[in-house]
């Protein structure tokens, strides 16, 4: 019995190693070939010109750029930014959309499940490229023109340009505000972590949201004032109509507002559907039992099936996690500055380094992947670990 | 994707661009996706226009026959792969000569057209000059001249403005038309199209002034001398016909009935000035029968007779107040 075994075990080496080979050939062959192609049409291969002056102007830049002084490594760095922000306001977005939706879907409640699986439905059958659309074009005509935006109590502005915001200036003393609120988060985890370890001592339980949520507002919000007693108040910038636009804020570009509303909504249908299949891996008796013990149907869900369900749950919410990063790429089509917008279409065209370009693009979408896959990996295995 | 082409595409032009074209039976020319007057499908899917036109004279040069051109459009981000990798022979698309362009990625054979940056406005904003866009938001394409010279122009004058970039015109015009803009800027010559595009052509206006230098130039590969003399002389067999009082409509005539040694030479009835290009002695005459020459391309699909009314200003004749000089074809 251990003889044919081992042959087959022997066979599967020796193939794995062959396409291994091939694999490695193929590479060498293609990136040799280009090597020389490129060469024989005059192209400089390498990645100089990264340091290189941009020259040209990106509509939002969360860094400071300046198309006269930045060079294209800046121009990546903007496009990259931008395409971490949306990516992780729209995963965030998701989530919180996605679970409402999918426990609705097990809603007794009628009107609930119904108006869960009619979203679910229509938001699943309709590409993301339409409903990206829909959201950059037909919302934005909704909205009022940019010679007459609405305003906000004066305060922001909206209009077909987009909202605007007051922008507070964290610069000087005010920095302690968002130090604040990065304290805050981290205290939370503090309270996070007392709370599992009181569940798992028997100890009366700890609440996390409420206090968590005060945390992350307040301590914020008392450094600001307490800057403002001291004599050093956060400066606010205050939106302002110009000649064209409103001006002076913190702009919110229709065209950051469509992809991110986009893409949470699309995503949350997938999600919602995770969030329904894990709820109903969770055996029924759980929560029969749960509110035989008297808990409400809510504290039932919180406390007994969602954390048994997560285990469900975790390893294919990774997979969307994963997929609003890559989706977040059809930004180019809505004329948001993510990185493919910014590096493959501007960078590439006017710099003409193809092959450099396409591969550093790659290389980040290979490692957002990488690390997202890796923090849930993190995380799934706490949740897996749970045992009631 | 361009790049995955560019890595596995057979070493294509290890062998002359012309021989690969004559042995595949039909040139492959990259345009614009639809820039109307100078690549545009028309309604029966019809390819049109003065980019258009040239990637015909080169196919009525090498095969007498304008229809042996496939046409495959090109973004402006992706033109310059699309011409490296071998998917395309010539690129005919609005596409301005510029240094950087031609030492790092392609040759520019010859300027086809003279052009300049414009802005598209609407009227009911009552803006007479550029200067006034001080502060406005402007859309444009990405990947083009058109971003370079916008944040030069603006900053040298101390002026600012917002940006908003798309990937190709549809986008672009789109947005600009749904007020997410107040102006609109690409080459000029573009510019007549779109705003014909719109809604209410009558609503909006190109104003005068260009803050650029817009050479439009077709591409080819760099290394591929023969092809790119070709290519050169056909824009100049057009050039020269013009000149030389050759058009479409008088050119069998002309042939029958030629005296003078200049018009003998380009027709093909005296020496055998083809042969050097790689083609045969009447290879102009070809063009000027299939195509026309360059005046009766311009108005076809641009001039006074076209609703685009682009006047020939600095693509007149040199000898007509205007750029256009072709060498001697002798
Ligand atoms: N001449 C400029 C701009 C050329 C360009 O791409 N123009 C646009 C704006 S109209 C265009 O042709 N778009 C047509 C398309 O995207 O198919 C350049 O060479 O960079």
């Amino acid at each position: 019995m251990t003889e044919p075994r081992r042959a087959i075990g022997l066979r599967a080496v020796a193939l794995q190693t062959l396409l291994v080979l091939a694999v490695a050939v193929l590479v060498y062959g293609a990136a040799t070939n280009a090597a020389q192609k490129l060469a024989k049409q005059g192209i400089v291969a390498g990645f100089g010109f990264l340091s290189r002056n941009a020259g040209f102007d990106i509509s939002q830049r969360l860094i400071p750029y300046a198309a006269a002084t930045s060079t294209y490594l800046d121009a990546f760095l903007v496009g990259l930014f931008n395409t971490l922000l949306a990516a992780a306001l729209g995963i965030v977005l998701a989530t919180l959309i996605g679970f409402a939706v999918g426990i609705a879907r097990l809603s007794p409640n009628l009107l609930a499940r119904g108006l869960a699986s009619a979203y679910v439905e229509a938001i699943r059958n309709v590409p993301l490229l339409l409903q990206l659309l829909v959201w950059y074009v037909a919302v934005r005509v909704a909205l009022p023109p940019a010679e007459a935006p609405a305003s906000l109590g004066g305060a922001a502005f909206v209009s077909q340009r987009g909202l605007v915001l007051p922008r507070p200036d964290f610069s000087g003393a005010a920095w302690l505000v968002p130090l604040a609120f990065l304290a805050g988060i981290v205290a939370v985890g503090m309270v996070r972590r007392r709370a599992r370890i009181a569940a798992e001592t028997g100890r009366p339980p700890v609440r996390v949201w409420l206090p968590g949520l005060v945390l992350v507002l307040l301590l914020p919000g008392l450094a600001w004032i307490g800057l403002g007693l001291a004599g050093h108040p956060v400066a606010l910038h205050w939106p302002a109509r110009g000649p064209y636009d409103v001006e002076g804020g913190l702009p919110i570009l229709p065209e950051f507002a469509a992809l991110v509303m986009g893409l949470s909504t699309y995503t949350a249908a997938f999600i919602a559907e995770i969030v329904r299949a894990g709820l109903s891996s969770v055996a029924r008796g759980q929560g029969e039992a749960a509110s035989a013990l008297g808990l409400s149907r809510g504290q039932a869900l919180r406390l007994v099936v969602i954390p048994q369900a997560l285990r469900a749950i975790v390893p294919p919410l990774t997979s969307q996690y994963l997929n609003v990063t890559k989706n977040s790429s059809l930004a180019v089509l809505i004329g948001y500055p993510d990185l493919v917008h910014v590096f493959m279409g501007t960078v590439l065209n006017q710099t003409n380094q193809a092959v450099e370009v396409v591969a550093i693009t790659m290389a980040v979408y290979l490692a957002l992947s990488l690390a997202t896959a890796f923090l849930m990996n993190l995380y799934n295995r706490r949740v897996t670990m749970v045992e009631r | 994707m361009g790049c995955v082409v560019l890595l596995f595409a057979t070493p294509a032009f290890a062998q002359a661009t012309l021989a690969q074209v004559k042995a595949r039976g039909h040139l492959v020319c990259g345009v614009s996706g639809g820039v109307a007057g100078f690549s545009i499908p028309d309604s029966q899917g019809q390819w049109r226009g003065l980019d258009v036109d040239f990637c015909r004279a080169l196919a009525a040069a090498i095969f007498d026959d304008p229809a042996k051109v496939r046409f495959i459009p090109q973004s402006s981000a992706a033109r310059f792969t699309a011409l490296q990798s071998g998917e395309i022979d010539v690129l005919s698309r609005n596409t301005t000569w510029t240094l950087s362009r031609d030492t790092a990625a392609m040759n520019f054979p010859v300027i086809t057209f003279y052009d300049g940056q414009g802005f598209l406005v609407r009227k009911a904003l009552n803006v007479a000059s550029v200067k006034q866009l001080d502060r406005a938001t402007i859309c444009l394409q990405q990947g083009t001249t058109t971003e370079l010279n916008l944040a030069d122009w603006f900053r040298t004058r101390g002026l600012t403005y917002q940006v908003v970039t798309f990937a190709n015109s549809e986008q672009t015009l789109g947005a600009y038309e749904s007020g997410r803009c107040d102006a609109y800027s690409t080459d000029k010559s573009s510019l007549y199209g779109e705003r014909l595009k719109t809604a209410h052509p009558d609503e909006h206006v190109i104003l005068d002034e260009a803050i650029s230098k817009e050479p439009f130039a077709p591409g080819v590969r760099q290394g591929d001398d023969p092809w790119r003399d070709l290519v050169a002389w056909t824009h100049y067999a057009m050039i020269d016909a013009e000149e030389a009082g050759i058009s479409q409509a008088n050119v069998e005539e002309m042939r029958r009935s030629a005296l003078s040694p200049d018009v003998k030479r380009i027709l093909g009835l005296e020496g055998k000035y083809g042969e050097g290009l790689g083609l045969t002695t009447d290879w102009a005459y070809r063009i000027v029968r299939h195509v026309g020459n360059y005046g009766d391309s311009f108005e076809r699909n641009v001039g006074a007779g076209t609703p685009l009314k682009i006047p020939r200003g600095l693509n007149a004749l040199w000898n007509q107040g205007g750029l256009q000089y072709g060498p001697p074809i002798r």
